[in-house]
């Protein structure tokens, strides 16, 4: 059963020097405060994964978190670049950052196959591209029934998930709704989770599309209203699109970030 | 007659490109702006679906990201991110896919991976394949929209990060880019080498303008054409929607 605890408790003890880490939200309910108290508890040599790494895994890359990368997209989304990633993977500031590249395609399998106690998963997907000669995590594999040779990717079983939702009850029963995303994958892939809530709520309503993770399969709840900043949490907030563009002059300059850093 | 920049030209010349009723991948940026203009034209039964997981998305403003509020809330549907690729882009589905490109090259393979260097230790770090590869694969065509220079126009791009016109025994479902629309022409693949031939020009631009906006030696169609300019009705509803990214709906 999920333990409701505080952020700063749960990442204490969920998030370990070292772990396999995913913060999960697809564009929306980004886990942005939990990535901030990662921070702050100087977790390091972390493996991130996530598809989309954005703002949140730009700040925990400069921050000196992250010793490699597992990832399909890393932008700004609607912005342009991120430059602490790149500066990472450039000139290894603060530290070298190995990288493992996918596809969304072959990344929401992985976790797909993580989830359902697989080794691998099946997709039509990579053949022909560059991305197949640079990660090792991409392998030809031939249909048994058909002979038809397609794609296999390992599973993802990341030792935390950490995810932003909407709502939680008292007895720790998570339920999310908007773009659902990967999030549910995720948590059900990951030795342990941490869901973070815009709220705890006497009984959850059910809602067409909703996401519901019992709390028999969430290791942590915290409560954290506003968690998805600058990211939105639908019926809650909207995305600060503001933040995203002035995140560009900061994120491009290492004394900048830095100073961001300390005011974190 | 009405005056109007290269960029509206490219964003109406890909708008007119899709049919009422198809069914479109959209990718963000300039596809995104221009699969819009077309569902408030001519085309208002396109069906648009962004790979956040919303099918039949029919955002009043247009979104800044494809994670977008508004894409859920008017969506017909929203789904799970491996659902979408899994269930609704992977079977080919799709008739369309619209991509954009950071480097694109002779066939159309497209790169947003990195560029110069190599791998390991590029020039540039892009921000690498997102939907694209499977996009490209399993759409039943690909339309790319972007900008013409030497520098995105290249012999052979420096990472395939997804396949371009030439695709013969890759056993994919998709015919790949049938088009790319740029701000100045259009290129199309020729039916037996693959190779992007220009057979478009948007008004008042030269073959010698597109040839040196390349960076390989651009091949002509005998039949070149040129692009009838943006009406007043497409650039009124463009120039709105344009005022409204990421915005408020108006």
């Amino acid at each position: 059963m999920a333990e409701l605890v505080s952020l700063h408790d749960a990442v204490a003890e969920l998030v370990r020097d070292g772990d396999t880490v995913a913060l999960e939200g697809f564009t929306h309910l980004i886990p942005f405060a939990a990535g901030h108290e990662i921070i702050r508890q100087k977790r390091r040599d972390l493996t991130l994964v996530r598809m989309t790494p954005d703002l949140v895994y730009d700040q925990l890359i400069g921050a000196g978190c992250a010793r490699k990368l597992i990832f399909s997209w890393g932008g700004n989304p609607g912005v342009g670049s991120l430059h602490r990633f790149r500066d990472a993977v450039k000139d290894s500031w603060p530290v070298p950052l190995e990288l493992e590249e996918h596809s969304h395609a072959g990344m929401a399998n992985r976790y797909v196959a993580g989830a359902s106690g697989l080794p691998f998963a099946v997709l039509r997907g990579y053949v022909g591209t560059d991305l197949v000669h640079q990660t090792e995590t991409i392998k030809p594999i031939t249909c048994p029934f058909t002979g038809e040779v397609l794609t296999a990717v390992p599973a993802l079983n990341p030792d935390v998930a950490i995810v932003h939702a909407q709502q939680a009850d008292r007895a720790g029963n998570v339920q999310l709704w908007g773009i659902v995303g990967v999030q549910k994958e995720a948590v059900l892939s990951a030795r342990r989770s941490l869901v973070t809530v815009e709220e705890v709520v006497d009984r959850l309503e059910p809602r067409p599309g909703a996401v519901v993770l019992p709390s028999w399969v969430i290791t942590r709840v915290a409560h954290v209203p506003g968690g998805a900043h600058p990211s939105y949490a639908h019926g809650y907030s909207v995305r600060d699109n503001e933040f995203y563009q002035k995140w560009d002059p900061i994120g491009r300059d290492r004394e900048a970030f830095t100073r961001w850093l300390e005011d974190l | 007659m009405n005056a109007y920049s290269a960029d509206e030209m490219m964003s109406v010349a890909a708008s007119r490109t899709l049919r009422d009723g198809a069914v479109c991948f959209v990718g963000i940026g300039l596809p995104s702006t221009a699969a819009n203009l077309a569902r408030r034209t001519h085309a208002p039964n396109l069906v648009l679906i962004y790979e956040s997981g919303t099918i039949g998305a029919k955002p009043g403003h247009l979104p800044l990201s494809i994670g977008d509020g508004v894409l859920a809330e008017t969506a017909d549907s929203v789904v799970s991110v491996p659902e979408i690729f899994n269930y609704w882009l992977q079977p080919g589905r799709i008739d369309v896919g619209f991509l954009g490109a950071a480097q694109l090259d002779r066939f159309a393979n497209i790169n947003t991976t990195v560029i110069g260097g190599d791998y390991r230790d590029p020039k540039v770090r892009l921000p690498g394949a997102g939907g694209a590869p499977e996009i490209a694969a399993s759409c039943k065509e690909v339309t790319v929209v972007v900008r013409q220079s030497p520098r995105a126009f290249v012999e052979r791009v420096d990472f395939v990060t997804s396949v371009g016109a030439k695709r013969d025994g890759l056993g994919f479902r998709g015919a790949g880019p049938r088009r790319v629309i740029t701000d100045l022409g259009v290129l199309s693949p020729d039916p037996d080498t693959a190779e992007l031939t220009l057979t478009a020009l948007h008004p008042g631009v030269t073959v010698e303008q597109a040839r040196d906006a390349t960076g390989w030696d651009l091949a002509v169609a005998a039949d070149l054409e040129t692009t009838p300019p943006p009406t007043a009705e497409e650039l009124k509803i463009l120039r709105h929607l344009e005022a409204t990214k990421g915005g408020v709906s108006a």
